[in-house]
């Protein structure tokens, strides 16, 4: 048997998420540009990960995350005159880059945990182990020889 | 409230409470009651599925991502039957002498740990996987460091039928790996002592502890707590504390010995961490076979860095690199073709790093990179890529730099890298795992916790047996180290019982 990960999303995933799935999304694509090409049961199970990770964190945490999102949302319209949401790929990209490169130890931190959570939802599905080509298994050198 | 009482009571199941609890388990025999209570839970052997979501909540503290306080640094450290040993690799090294040396802790000579040191190596059937075994993201470290004339060393590993699942640090599958909860933890339960999983010590009294058993959460993994879910006060003639150097000194902390061990917390040092990935142009083995087989530990005294090799799954390889975006993914997309080795720098005791709780007692670490601690870091990141280049890779991740790639033909920029880095905390993804200090051996209460083994100065009931007891970086894996002073501790115990 493959060591895939057998988490089932969450059903709620209205949860963490849901006031700002939108934005979230958007971000996800923009750290993984393969995340574009998911599907609808693609995105639910990345955000019931996403979901998942978040229920037992603090109700603070959560509100930090979401005010992050929405301020990488409206940062933008300083600059490009629209919110992150309505930009092109490469202006996204210009905007995290500035993020994960301020000057300010809070907002790279913060833009690291939403870092963090893209990367598990979209690496944390089995379908994403099988694209990458990662095929660990609990029967080790007996399942390759 | 329930109520019992034993004669010792041990906080904690990993490399010391398992230790522990088996070195006094023969007590056992003569009547004597001892209570082992662990946080975590007990798997069964088919709940160990190689899962990465699945398993890091199963086996680690907060999934194995615990922040520090400034949120620059991620601790992995495991909360289950067995503690961290559930989830290391094995590895079984012997203290360095030099260190134990450099410690200065009366009492504590470096003979007497090799000595305990040895007879667990022996106990938990420490070997060299078998070169056969070996896989290519192992040979090919080794083969890059022969190329440069490093000094590179295999790893004594604690095996027993390993097929090579590669999945140590999510608990092995197979049941290969000799941690305590495969060979101490059940050879104290079969001499009579009893372990209470899922059992949280919220606080210790004159001679008692207050705990609390949590009920299986729904979905989750382990068996139930043996014990009916609620509060209880354990009283205890000795209390051992093996909670390891984040919730020991948090548990002592929140029982209000920090006015009277001034010291309490202080000295925390973690081997902060950051993983190279180089990219072959070929497949290379690296999921599977023994994750970590040789290290290089030559620069340990002069650049104050170790590398190992390292082998991660998809999500924690993916939030190990800096970035985002194409650069990231096309890493991703290599993974059959994936070299990867870790960085641990040797940092020092220093003033601001040290674990206080909050409000609730939760314990909170203090940790900032001193510029030894980053020049380690970008030192150990550019010898990592020379041995990328050295055994044939043809780019390298390096996010120490300010572009995050470098082609093999760039190995000229690597000198440029070492001189102008850009290490920026929040940035480079750094975590730790061996987490060590807090509760300090050392001469009284103006230097130390407790006194060379692990009795808490001036309450002669409690012990400390963990990593917690380190006065300062090992600088190497800790777990033998760990179980030898735990093994001292436990001796102290019998005398005195």
């Amino acid at each position: 048997m493959a060591a895939g990960n057998n988490v089932q999303p969450s059903r709620d995933a209205e949860t963490a998420l849901a006031a700002v799935r939108g934005i979230f999304r958007a971000f996800v694509t923009t750290i993984v540009p393969e995340a574009a090409s998911l599907d609808a049961k693609g995105w639910h199970e990345l955000e019931g990960l996403v979901n998942d990770m978040l229920r037992d964190r603090p109700a603070s945490l959560q509100r930090q995350l979401r005010l992050l999102l929405r301020a990488v949302e409206w940062l933008p319209v300083l600059r490009f005159g629209r919110p992150f949401t309505a930009l092109d790929a490469a202006q996204r990209t210009r905007v995290l880059s500035y993020l994960q490169n301020h000057r300010l130890q809070l907002i790279r931190t913060g833009f690291w945990g939403l870092r963090t959570l893209a990367f598990a939802g979209y690496y944390g599905r089995a379908e994403a182990a099988r694209e990458i080509g990662y095929a660990a298994n609990r029967r080790g050198w007996e399942a390759v020889r | 409230m329930n109520r019992c009482s034993y004669d010792v009571v041990i906080v904690g199941s990993g490399a010391g409470g398992g230790t522990v609890a088996q070195q006094l388990s023969s007590l056992c025999r003569q009547g004597a009651r001892i209570a082992v209570l662990e946080k975590g839970p007990r798997l069964r052997d088919e709940e160990f599925t190689g899962g990465e979501l699945e398993m890091a909540p199963a086996l680690y503290e907060e999934s194995g991502g615990f922040l520090t306080a400034e949120r620059t640094m991620t601790l992995a450290f495991g909360c289950a039957y067995g503690g961290s040993t559930a989830v290391y690799t094995g590895t079984s090294l012997l203290p360095p002498e030099r260190v134990l040396q450099r410690w200065k802790v009366p009492g504590l000579a470096f003979a007497d740990v090799e000595r305990r040191a040895r007879k667990f190596m022996a106990e938990n059937n420490v070997q060299f996987v078998e070169d056969r075994f070996i896989n290519d993201n192992n040979r090919l470290f080794r083969q890059g460091c022969e190329k440069l004339n490093y000094r590179v060393q295999q790893f004594p590993v604690n095996l027993r039928g390993c097929r090579g699942s590669s999945l140590c640090n999510l608990g092995c599958p197979n049941q290969a790996k000799q941690g305590t909860d495969r060979v101490q933890l059940p050879r104290a339960e079969r001499n009579g002592v009893e372990v209470i999983t899922r059992c949280e010590v919220l606080g210790i009294g004159e001679k008692k502890v207050r705990a609390r058993v949590s009920a299986k959460p729904g979905g989750g993994k382990g068996e139930p707590s043996p014990w009916q879910p609620g509060d209880y006060e354990i009283g205890a003639r000795i209390i051992v504390v093996c909670a390891g150097a984040v919730n020991t000194p948090a548990l002592l902390l929140r029982s209000g010995l920090g006015r009277q061990l001034p010291r309490l917390g202080h000295g925390f040092t973690c081997h902060p961490a950051i993983i190279m990935v180089g990219e072959h142009d070929r497949p290379i083995t690296n999921f599977v076979g023994h994750p970590k087989s040789f290290y290089l530990d030559q620069f340990a005294e002069s650049d104050r860095y170790l590398l190992e090799v390292c082998m991660y799954f998809p999500f924690i390889t993916a939030k190990a690199m800096a970035g985002f975006g194409a650069g990231h993914s096309s890493f991703m997309r290599a993974f059959p073709r994936l070299q990867m080795i870790l960085v641990l720098a040797c940092d020092d005791v220093g003033p601001h790093n040290r674990v206080t709780i909050d409000q609730h007692g939760r314990p909170v670490v203090h940790y900032r990179f001193t510029p030894e601690v980053v020049r380690a870091l970008v030192q150990g990141a550019v010898t990592s890529a020379r041995i990328f280049f050295a055994a044939g890779a043809a780019r390298a991740h390096m996010p120490v730099a300010r572009s995050l790639t470098i082609e093999a033909r760039d190995t000229a920029q690597l000198d440029d890298i070492e001189q102008h880095p850009d290490f920026r905390p929040g940035k480079v993804p750094v975590s730790a795992a061996h987490l060590q200090g807090g509760c300090a051996m050392g001469r009284g209460r103006e230097d130390s916790v407790t006194d060379s083994y692990g009795r808490v100065h001036g309450i002669p009931w409690l012990y400390v047996a963990d990593s917690s007891l380190f006065p300062a970086s090992l600088e190497i894996n800790p777990y033998l180290t760990i179980m030898a002073l735990a093994d001292r501790a436990a001796e102290a115990i019998r005398q005195q019982s």
